[in-house]
């Protein structure tokens, strides 16, 4: 995992003039951005390890080289698109602050860079995330994306991934 | 440059904590009749290079205890002086001092005056008593503030200002080591610096300081040893009276000149010199009875070995062991591909694919050792307890022990240390009797000790065995029904021995400060079976008690046993399971709103359906087609079903949290051999609140 930090530094450092990367995923007929660094890699879905009692959109555990990783499906989380398992499924793995998980989307298409002011504020209303979770708007020529906090999205009570103090 | 010294601190606690520990090693190990002088002088250098990192760091108090510690294992070492139990004794006490000096400075904890100052007069008293030539002793380092005055007048080289000057020789080393020296002796004084012919730079000082400062100072860049200080003024000179090593005591003639190869001169080891002396002058049987109690009849094995370790932080270790155990799942899944392709066609592949996984296992074998410490340093602290509580019990006993060089994890390791203390704490006390009443019995009146390790299959057996009265099964079972424990006189012995376990048992007759109040075995128990380990008990009336640990090796592997409910598989420690069975369906009772007992033996116990707990739709839900596991943690006993057994693997731990949150019901996860994922059932939290579990306190 050091690996991955070293390099977020690097790009951050570079990325400060040119502005920031986003992944572009899709989930229904809306497509997502979230900051690229927080990405470790992209895989196919394997079969999962059931958690019992855990919510709908927690599918389990999987074994991603040894550590033991749970996978989040967006869709269900999100009632966006349909939740099929097959070989075009795709899984992001996400590394947030030491913690790796895994986020079920519909697919993912590129890479985008924004600069900052490429970058509205997000409208109250309008998208299955909650204001809170945004970042705000990305718009690339016809495109627009919605640009997602996925730190503190993965680490709200919402998804129920970190165990809460109170808890 | 200047160096900040306090970020050496650590490490000179480090190694003085070693010092003292391999001191201590040896000083029980001591023949007092007929000391080994390679022993001798091996616990002078450890008192030596305490002081010299005292004295760098400015902790005087313990440079003034090493001092005279020093001192007088000097004289003992050079057969000026004969050793004895009491010297033994003393320098024992010295190292409690020192311990306790050391952590006060460490963590600002107290440190007891008293005790201090008794132990610097206890070296002095013997130091002075026996003194050959008494006369010519008065022992300047007795006391810093003495000695100053006194090593002034007897200070020739000492110029007007009361310096001394040194010629440095250094060996050959990076030209910045030698500035940075130069920069951090020249704020002793004055120095000036040349090059000799062969590239070796040569320093001379002028300073009011000890030659040990120079050589503590040089010691950061280079090994002292290489080290050449020579007086430029030419005349001897004992040590310097600045510094509070003190130095010498002024009648041991080869201590005060520096160019002789004297004990302290680090130009050539001092062993070879001063063996010849010690091995002259052989010393006397001790005065007086040799008290033989609590001596050490240790396996020598290994216990010579030099240390040639560096120090490594333990998570670069564990991530170390990770990578491997990445890389080892890696090959395993190569090899399923490979074993697909044909033979004949890909034999070299195949050929270097099986070379590969041979090279995998040692590396992970390899890299699983570096966690591995040897017993010995859990032993090693034993000899001492066992020595001073023989002592103070009055009791005769030899201490042996077997195996010290086995290997276990680090982390088990550490968690072992009180369990065993108790254990052998527990022996001394209760099982080996007083000298008359083993007389009495016809036994040798100095009892017997053993602890032992040993390897067996994938655990580590830790045995404590003493040669005593044994356990006494009638004051167990009087005491058990006395606490209102059930029981019965046709228990069978193994039975009866668990009993000692139960919270608050002790047979003791009195209680007294070693053991007795009840305290304790029940925590052996539960702090052993918490590493996943167990206990037994085998007792022979009179002929003594052994009780054995069997632990696993290493924390990060479990024995489990794999079970199948629905399509999903769970792994239950081994240790909690006693047996499978299918129930007959008359022997499963349902007890209205309370769930379901099965009779088992005579017992009934409750009946946790695992389907039932974590949603999952069963093969069977009819416990007389399905199998009952019974598992008992913490005396409690129910039985999990389940729908069928998979078998049984020995697997890895890995947590679950790391990357989740904590799952009510579940302790961890392991990778099986297909790469997925199967969850560790956590038994005790399991049969705690099996009435309770249900889906909304597992996942609010």
């Amino acid at each position: 995992m050091t690996y991955t930090t070293q390099t977020q530094t690097r790009v951050q450092d570079a990325g400060e003039s040119a502005g920031s990367e986003y992944l572009a995923f899709t989930l229904g007929r809306e497509e997502y951005g979230i900051d690229i660094l927080r990405v470790q890699e992209i895989r196919g879905y394997e079969p999962v390890t059931r958690i019992a009692n855990a919510p709908d959109f927690i599918k389990g555990v999987v074994n991603l080289r040894g550590t033991i990783v749970p996978i989040v499906d967006m869709r269900i989380k999100f009632s966006l698109g349909t939740p099929t398992y097959d070989q075009f499924t795709v899984v992001i793995i996400l590394n947030i602050g030491g913690r790796v998980y895994g986020m079920v989307v519909d697919s993912v298409s590129d890479v985008m860079t924004l600069k900052p002011e490429q970058i509205k504020p997000a409208p109250e209303i309008g998208t299955a995330f909650d204001t809170d979770y945004l970042i705000g708007l990305g718009t690339l020529g016809e495109r627009m994306l919605i640009l997602v906090d996925i730190d503190k999205l993965m680490s709200s009570d919402d998804m129920g991934l970190i165990e809460q103090m109170a808890a | 440059m200047t160096i900040d010294m306090s970020q050496f601190y650590q490490v000179f606690f480090d190694e003085a904590y070693e010092l003292l520990a391999e001191k201590e090693k040896l000083l029980l190990a001591l023949d007092v009749a007929a000391p080994d002088s390679e022993d001798l002088n091996a616990i002078f250098r450890a008192a030596h290079s305490i002081k010299g990192g005292a004295a760098t760091f400015g902790f005087t108090d313990i440079t003034e205890v090493t001092h005279m510690l020093e001192s007088l294992l000097d004289r003992i070492r050079k057969g000026e002086m004969t050793l004895t139990t009491e010297h033994v004794d003393a320098f024992l006490t010295a190292k409690d001092v020192l311990t306790m000096l050391m952590e006060g400075h460490q963590h600002g904890s107290s440190v007891d005056q008293d005790a201090v100052g008794g132990v610097c007069q206890r070296l002095k008293a013997l130091s002075d008593g026996q003194a050959a030539p008494a006369a010519a002793a008065p022992v300047a380092a007795a006391a810093p503030e003495a000695a100053a005055p006194a090593a002034a007048d007897a200070e020739p080289v000492a110029d007007a200002d009361g310096n001394f000057h040194y010629r440095i020789e250094l060996p050959v080393v990076p030209q910045k080591d030698v500035e940075a020296l130069a920069t951090e002796l020249g704020l002793l004084g004055t120095i000036s610096q040349e090059t000799l012919a062969d590239q070796r730079a040569v320093f001379t000082l002028v300073t009011s300081e000890g030659r040990d400062t120079i050589v503590a100072i040089c010691s950061f860049v280079l090994d002292p040893d290489d080290l050449r200080i020579t007086h430029a003024g030419g005349a001897a000179s004992a040590a310097p009276a600045a510094a509070p090593v003190a130095g010498a005591t002024p009648a041991d003639p080869g201590y005060a000149l520096f160019e002789q190869p004297g004990p302290e001169t680090a130009i050539q080891p001092a062993a070879p010199a001063a063996a010849p002396v010690a091995e002259a002058a052989k010393p006397e049987p001790a005065a007086g009875e040799a008290k033989n109690w609590g001596r050490r009849a240790t396996d020598k094995e290994g216990a010579s070995a030099e240390s040639s370790s560096i120090r490594v932080g333990i998570e670069k270790v564990d991530q170390l062991i990770n990578l491997v155990g990445e890389l080892v799942i890696t090959q395993a899944m190569i090899e399923q591909r490979i074993n697909a392709l044909d033979p004949i066609v890909h034999e070299r592949l195949l050929n270097s694919a099986s070379q590969l996984a041979r090279n995998t296992r040692d590396l992970q074998e390899a890299v699983m050792s570096i966690r591995m410490m040897p017993m010995d340093y859990v032993f090693s602290r034993f000899p001492r307890m066992v020595r001073d509580l023989a002592a103070k019990l009055g009791k005769k006993v030899e201490f042996v022990t077997r195996g010290a060089a086995t290997e276990l994890d680090k982390g088990l390791i550490e968690r072992i240390v009180d369990p065993l203390t108790h254990l052998v704490r527990n022996s001394v006390d209760h099982g080996i009797e007083m000298p008359e009443k083993r007389r009495a019995s016809g036994k040798n009146e100095t009892g017997k000790l053993t602890l032992s390790a040993a390897h067996q299959g994938g655990n580590i057996v830790i045995e404590v065995h003493d040669d005593g009265g044994g356990l006494n099964r009638e004051k167990i079972l009087a005491k058990a029904k006395q606490q209102g424990i059930p029981v019965s006189d046709a228990m069978t012995d193994g039975d009866v021995w668990q009993l000692i376990f139960a919270p608050g048992f002790s047979t003791a007759d009195v209680v007294t400060d070693v053991s007795g109040r009840g305290v304790g075995m029940d925590v052996v128990k539960r702090n052993i079976t918490a590493m996943g380990g167990n206990v037994e008990i085998q007792s022979v009336p009179g002929s003594g008690t052994t009780i054995a640990i069997s632990l696993p090796l290493t924390l990060a592997i479990l024995d489990g046993m794999s079970v199948k409910v629905g399509d999903e598989v769970y792994i239950l420690p081994l240790g909690y399971v006693i047996e499978s069975l299918q129930p007959a369906a008359a022997d499963v009772k349902e007890i209205a709103g309370q769930g379901k007992v099965v009779k088992v033996r005579e017992e009934y116990l409750p009946l946790i359906p695992l389907y039932q707990i974590f949603a999952i739709e069963p093969r069977f839900d009819d416990p007389s087609q399905a199998i009952i596991v019974i598992l008992e943690s913490d005396g409690k006993k129910a039985a999990l079903l389940v729908d069928s057994l998979v078998g049984q693997q020995q697997v890895v731990v890995k947590n679950l949290e790391s990357n989740f949150r904590k799952v009510a019901g579940i302790s961890g996860a392991t990778i099986l051999g297909d790469g997925g994922v199967s969850l560790i059932l956590d038994v005790a939290a399991l049969l705690r609140s099996s009435h309770q579990l249900n889906a909304d306190t597992i996942y609010s």
